[in-house]
């Protein structure tokens, strides 16, 4: 039986400016497979998702309930380390910004923050997450270049990368691949594939059909409630509220 | 149509220019004779009348600097707070709205202010202190609407990402906003402090002298001052040469001058190496 990495119980978020809310949600997300919360835009996903860092810190939330557990720590209760939190759950955005740095210092910013020093452990971080990322071989001779010089598949590899270097447990996707050709597209969801087997992952797709493609489990959330969860088979193959069917085959979206 | 439209924007801005070229044009040409080593080097004789204006120069300099050390870290630090930290409500609009306020008020005004607060109620004198408080004051409103600028230039995004991989708020400015808005942070407070060095009412008060025979030695003495000096020579003193007044104008315009040049070297410089 898989473990459950992340629990969220009763779950309801609301922000000051009215705009995306959640309504008591429960989920679990199991350690080792891709989650995949999808819906139409404005559904609360990537809410969600900026709940797992506690990334939502940074809006301006009116209300804030139930519990949200990463193993057993409650990341909702305000006296946890958020910093530590954030070391442990990586994220990757819908654009790829890299920041304004060389390759090599885009990847060992977030490390030299925690305080390593050590060169060969930075040299280390920095291959590993780049293979990691499939990203290595073409960016290995030029790691002193400005990261915005890569092509747009790249920085998001780098991006990709970059959540991966400081060994997280947990990481967070969001729509990684909207502004992406698909040949990158592909590259980013076989990685995936592979990064699961160390990973729990969570991924808000940036269509149903990519949703349909790389989840071991999808949750379908429509305005802020969560329709629908199952493993990605049930919820596409026999889905079994209408408005989730209606959404998989794009009556409406 | 178009092209009547077009040559008259051309005629607006050619307008705007003629006046500063043509001022720029004609201290050069009156004062030019006046420049030479001595004049740059050595104290004015004779009631001014000949000589050179070196202790307007250093003077000029000090106050420039006394400046520098008061407002970059007050109207950094502020740029950073308003723009980084403060919450957007009814408080911060109303600081900001002040500072905006406060870089129309007239010189003379801080001149005056300056006299009231640090020469006689701090006791501190007609010094070079007092007046860097008084230009400082001044200067601030410059320094921090520009710093606050360039700090909201950086993109949002970086300081989400920095957050995302567990910097904390201060980190992320002090690694990554202020270097990349460094630049553009010190435009803002070359561009204050070119103005601080060409004032005259702000000092009248507060740290000017006509005629000092030797040059400051302490925060605590008066000076002269380029634009104090050029002001004094040319309504004060009775039969003085109009070369003097005019090499001191060259001379404080080319201060001026070389503080924008240097803004705009590191202007370009930075646009040339930004990665975003």
């Amino acid at each position: 039986m898989d473990r459950v990495k992340i629990r969220v119980e009763n779950f309801s978020l609301q922000y000051s400016d009215g705009k995306e809310s959640l309504r008591n949600i429960n989920l679990d997300l199991l350690e080792h497979k891709i989650t995949v919360l999808f819906g139409p835009a404005g559904g609360g996903k990537s809410s969600l998702l900026r709940v797992f860092n506690r990334l939502n810190d940074l809006a301006d939330v009116k209300l804030l309930s139930g519990r949200v557990l990463i193993d057993d720590l409650d990341i909702l209760d305000p006296k946890i380390d958020v910093i530590s939190l954030r070391r442990r759950v990586g994220m990757v955005f819908a654009r790829p910004i890299v920041l304004p740095m060389n390759i090599k210092s885009n990847l060992t910013y977030a490390l030299e923050l925690t305080g390593e020093k050590r060169i060969s452990v930075l040299d280390d971080a920095v291959e590993v997450s780049l293979k990691q990322a499939a990203l290595w071989d073409e960016v290995k001779e030029r790691l002193y270049e400005p990261a915005v010089a890569l092509s747009g598949g790249q920085q998001q590899r780098l991006c990709l990368a970059r959540s991966l270097v400081l060994k997280p447990e947990v990481i967070l996707l969001d729509e990684p691949t909207s502004g992406l050709d698909p040949i990158s597209t592909g590259k980013v969801e076989a990685t995936l594939q592979e990064l699961k087997m160390m990973y729990t992952i969570v991924l808000v797709p940036h269509s149903v059909q990519q949703a349909a493609r790389v989840a071991d489990l999808a949750a379908f959330f429509l305005q802020g409630e969560l329709i629908e969860k199952g493993t990605g088979k049930e919820i596409f193959i026999t889905p079994k509220d209408i408005r989730t069917e209606d959404y998989i085959m794009g009556r409406f979206g | 149509m178009q092209r009547i439209g077009f040559g008259l924007l051309l005629a607006t801005t050619l307008v705007t220019i003629i006046p500063i070229i043509t001022i720029i044009f004609y201290i050069f040409y009156k004062g030019v004779s006046a420049i030479s080593w001595e004049f740059l080097t050595t104290f004015p004789t004779n009631g001014m009348k000949e000589g050179g204006i070196y202790p307007a120069i250093v003077g000029t300099i000090l106050l420039t600097f006394g400046t520098a050390v008061f407002t970059v870290p007050l109207g950094i630090g502020a740029a950073i707070y308003l723009s980084e930290y403060a919450p957007d409500n009814r408080w911060t609009r109303i600081i900001r709205i002040a500072i905006i306020n406060l870089a129309g008020i007239p010189s003379i005004v801080y001149g005056l202010f300056g006299l009231g607060m640090f020469v006689i109620f701090f006791k501190m004198g007609v010094s070079i202190l007092a007046g860097s408080l008084t230009l400082s004051i001044m200067t601030l409103p410059i320094i921090i609407s520009t710093s606050e600028e360039a700090l909201r230039a950086v993109p949002q995004s970086f300081r989400v990402i920095s957050i995302s991989v567990g910097a904390t708020r201060w980190q992320t400015i002090r690694r990554i906003v202020l270097p990349q808005s460094l630049p553009g942070i010190m435009t803002g407070v070359i561009l204050g402090l070119e103005r601080a060095a060409g004032e005259t009412a702000t000092i009248l008060f507060t740290a000017a002298v006509f005629f000092l025979p030797r040059l400051p030695s302490t925060p605590l003495d008066p000076t002269m001052a380029l634009p104090y000096h050029l002001y004094v020579t040319s309504t004060q003193v009775p039969g003085m040469p109009i070369e003097i007044q005019y090499g001191t104008a060259l001379v404080l315009i080319f201060f001026m001058l070389g503080l924008n040049v240097i803004a705009s070297i590191i202007r370009s410089r930075a646009r040339a190496h930004r990665q975003w």
